[in-house]
């Protein structure tokens, strides 16, 4: 049947968490994908943990929820911990190689868990604020759900404005975009289908 | 001042509050009533925005009685008014329905159900439908849609408002706190275009000429003395909205024939149920899928037909029960079990649809009751 | 010789007794205003000694999140509702020490009914309203107390007070409805040893069963007015005291007003 993709994303906040679920979706809608993305939403407007679930298929999706995500992506220790009750025996388990205390509370049924250490490339080749882009890179090389191509597309309408004010902007997340795939390239036999 | 909101189709990836605030726009709606509540804020946030450039009106007021009641005011005037609340906001917005209820006022309501009852949860539910179709002191004259997809609840908004001023029911969008904040694709469009024509207002207080000279005084109550004189008036409303229910009342099947097994489901969880149905009938298995859209008027008849046929529905709905009472009502006498799928406040995948689904079958197949 | 360092680093924000450990660090935004009227209501029930008979109410809004945040009797109600409960509850048993904790939403638009009720009736019980010109919790929409031209969700081009209306001035209504034993003052977290000072006058009203009390907070929410720290305080201090005048409205047994 071509189920979807399940992508779940999360961090505190201010990691632009839902920045990336937005990008990726737009991009994979502009391709002409069906997709369904709904951020977290609770009482508190700041202090909790930020999550993103994004489905990606050729069919209408389902349900805005799921039970177990495709790939689960954690950017903190906090989010380690959210996100476990997502993670199953098919999950690829992302996470933050610079994640303090990571290795005590990871999942233990994920069906695979790859460190990235998407923070320290961001800090030492490119610039920290683009950390989430290089997790984004991540994500997309891992699920194959949009063309990197098509994540670009997406990222320069969304930041047009900004890139126009200084153009090292786009190359800056464009290089993101591919040193985040890189880190994937490889690592993972299995990837989720488009 | 802008020209229409939209001209034309245009493809957009919008979340749900959006797409309600351009629905309205598409329907000519004049103003909005409203008040905070989580989870449908945004559509007051989006509309205040459209307010200048499309010469509409707004009015945050002092809480969700006030809402109800100047949306009856706006109504009265001549005006497209609509409102939108969710959870304790919909509780309270009984009051003033039960007034347009009453007197036959065309308001257009969104609702958008969160976690019940009381504060719960400002996220998720379907517990938001005996009060949306039964709420007030009336005998629920109302008109309910469920909608299931952001295409629905453009769609639907605009339906909303030619069905309330065409039939002069209270109408209501019933969504939820998902539908409210996720965001997906859908196409918006000029009613015109596709042949939709709009319902025009008409003042029902204030229209021109002078009372008692050009016109005779219009002149409204809710307030009868005497109980025959209610009989008479209710009698009239009643026999009203059960000679349109048939042409309201709408509904989405598919593989019921034949079926032993029908899968219920309404609003959003009934995108779940229908994929649910479509994968088992992929593996050969006859099992229907029944959607009411209308939750008020129900599609009785057709509920009942089903009922007789089928041995069971397996009703999924994330609620104690309150979608099962209304199904359990139109197809009394019927012969078919109401299984229930029942998750209050929580939302329903088409995986664990499938799974009860198939523990279902298995049973009947081992002749076991279940 | 001390070493200031160490000293320094080992020195903890004292909590008032009343305040619960265990539900420390409390879910307020960073920079919430909450925090500090919520430590100076802590520290005057402490001073007064009446923890064993306050029951705390908190209304619907950012308030909610103090429900488990003291050792006191708490019940969170329904938005604007919490004047009735502990009204409710206060007539049921005058012994107890009714606080109701609510925002300018709670108070002033969908509680307002309530507040003029009780007021009116002379209740023996203590408000206290926390003002932030919005609405918090829901994201930031226009409250009674928004000031002309502040831009908020629901106000997107700025306050017009021409067609809503002028920030509303709570402690003068309620001091001009009220009787003889009521205690109206507004304080303001930039002053937080003044404010816990009105905190204090207020509950000792209500011990002495002279009548209603009621204090308002002017407050921060640097999260929904998308401020920096220094335009945060340039608004408490600066801008909201022009339409919110701050000090004791009525005092019983004081005649004339400021």
């Amino acid at each position: 049947m071509g189920k979807a993709v399940k992508i779940v994303l999360a961090g505190e906040g201010g990691q632009g968490v839902q920045s990336v679920a937005e990008i990726i979706a737009e991009a994979a809608n502009e391709e002409g994908r069906e997709v369904l993305y709904i951020p977290n939403f609770g009482v508190e407007q700041r202090g909790g943990v930020s999550v993103a679930f994004l489905q990606i298929g050729l069919e209408p999706i389902g349900s805005p929820k799921f039970e177990a995500g495709d790939i689960v992506v954690a950017l903190s220790d906090r989010a380690i911990a959210r996100t476990a009750r997502y993670v199953g025996p098919k999950t690829v388990f992302v996470y933050d190689a610079g994640i303090e205390g990571a290795d005590g509370c990871l999942p233990g049924n994920a069906g695979r868990v790859l460190a990235i250490p998407a923070i320290d490339v961001a800090k030492r080749e490119l610039h920290p604020r683009v950390f989430n882009i290089v997790i984004m890179g991540a994500v997309i090389e891992a699920t194959g759900v949009v063309p990197l191509a098509a994540a670009k597309a997406a990222i320069g309408k969304k930041l047009g404005y900004k890139f126009e004010k200084d153009p090292s902007l786009r190359e800056l997340n464009f290089k993101a975009i591919d040193r985040g795939a890189e880190l994937v390239a490889g690592r993972l036999q299995e990837r989720g289908e488009p | 001042m802008a020209g229409k909101p939209i001209e034309g189709e245009k493809r957009v990836f919008m979340t749900g509050n959006e797409v309600v605030a351009y629905g309205a726009l598409a329907a000519e709606a004049d103003i909005m009533y409203g008040y905070p509540i989580t989870p449908q804020n945004e559509i007051m946030h989006y509309w205040t925005r459209m307010v200048p450039k499309y010469g509409k009106r707004f009015l945050q007021t002092e809480d969700e009685l006030s809402a109800g009641f100047t949306t009856i005011g706006g109504v009265m005037a001549g005006k497209k008014a609509f409102t939108a609340t969710a959870g304790p906001g919909n509780v309270l917005m009984q009051e003033p329905m039960s007034m347009a209820e009453a007197m036959r006022l065309p308001t257009v309501s969104i609702v958008q159900q969160r976690g019940g009852p009381s504060t719960a949860t400002v996220i998720y539910s379907q517990q938001e439908v005996i009060l949306t179709t039964m709420g007030g002191n009336g005998e629920g004259l109302r008109v309910v849609y469920s909608t299931a997809t952001h295409q629905e609840l453009f769609d639907y908004t605009i339906k909303a408002f030619n069905t309330a001023w065409k039939y002069r029911f209270p109408t209501f969008v019933l969504g939820d706190g998902y539908q409210a904040k996720m965001r997906e694709s859908l196409t918006l469009y000029d009613p015109a275009g596709r042949g939709i024509e709009l319902v025009p207002p008409q003042p029902l207080l204030g229209a021109p000429g002078v009372p008692g000279v050009d016109r005779p005084p219009a002149q409204y109550r809710n307030t009868y003395s005497m109980e025959e004189e209610l009989a008479e008036v209710l009698a009239k409303n009643i026999a009203d909205y059960e000679a349109v229910s048939g042409e309201i009342s709408e509904w989405e099947e598919s593989g019921t024939e034949g079926a032993d097994l029908v899968i219920v489901a309404h609003g959003v969880v009934s995108r779940a149920a229908k994929l649910a149905a479509r994968e088992l009938r992929g593996e050969g298995i006859r099992i229907g899928y029944f959607r009411p859209v209308t939750l008020r008027p129900l599609p009785a008849a057709r509920i009942r037909e089903l009922a007789a046929r089928a041995g069971s529905f397996l009703v999924v709905e994330s609620s104690y029960g309150q979608f099962t009472r209304l199904l359990k009502e139109a197809a009394y006498g019927a012969a078919a079990r109401m299984i229930p799928l029942f998750k209050p406040g929580v939302g329903v995948t088409a995986e664990e649809i499938v799974a009860r689904a198939r523990e279902l079958l298995s049973w009947s197949m081992r002749g076991q009751s279940s | 010789m001390v070493d200031e360092g160490a000293k320094l680093v080992n020195i903890q924000p004292v909590m008032p007794k009343c305040w619960r450990a265990d539900t420390k660090p409390h879910r307020f935004c960073p920079g919430c205003g909450h925090g500090l009227v919520l430590k100076a209501l802590g520290e005057a029930v402490d001073d007064l000694d009446i923890a064993g008979r306050v029951v705390f109410g908190a209304d619907i809004g950012c308030s909610l999140l103090a429900w488990d945040l003291f050792n006191l009797d708490s019940v969170q109600t329904h938005h604007g509702r919490t004047v009735p409960v502990i009204t409710g509850l206060k007539r049921a048993n005058p012994d107890l020490i009714g606080i109701c904790y609510m925002g300018d939403g709670g108070g002033y638009a969908i509680g307002a009914q309530h507040l003029v009720g009780s007021a009116a009736r002379g209740e023996k019980i203590t408000v206290i309203l926390v003002n932030n010109t919005q609405y918090g919790m829901t994201g930031g929409q226009m409250a009674p107390t928004t000031m002309p031209g502040q831009k908020t969700e629901t106000s997107p081009f700025g306050r017009d007070p021409a067609t809503t209306g002028a920030p509303m001035q709570g402690p003068e209504m309620v001091a001009s409805i009220t009787g003889e034993g009521a205690y109206v003052a507004r304080g303001t977290v930039f002053n937080v040893r003044q404010l816990k000072g009105f905190i204090k006058k207020a509950l000792a009203n209500q011990m002495a069963g002279r009548g209603y009390s009621f204090v308002e907070a002017l407050s921060l929410c640097p999260t929904n007015w998308r401020t920096d720290a220094a335009a945060t305080w340039n608004m408490v201090n600066e801008v909201m005291p022009r339409y919110f005048k701050v000090g004791e409205l009525k005092v019983p047994g004081e005649t004339g007003g400021r």
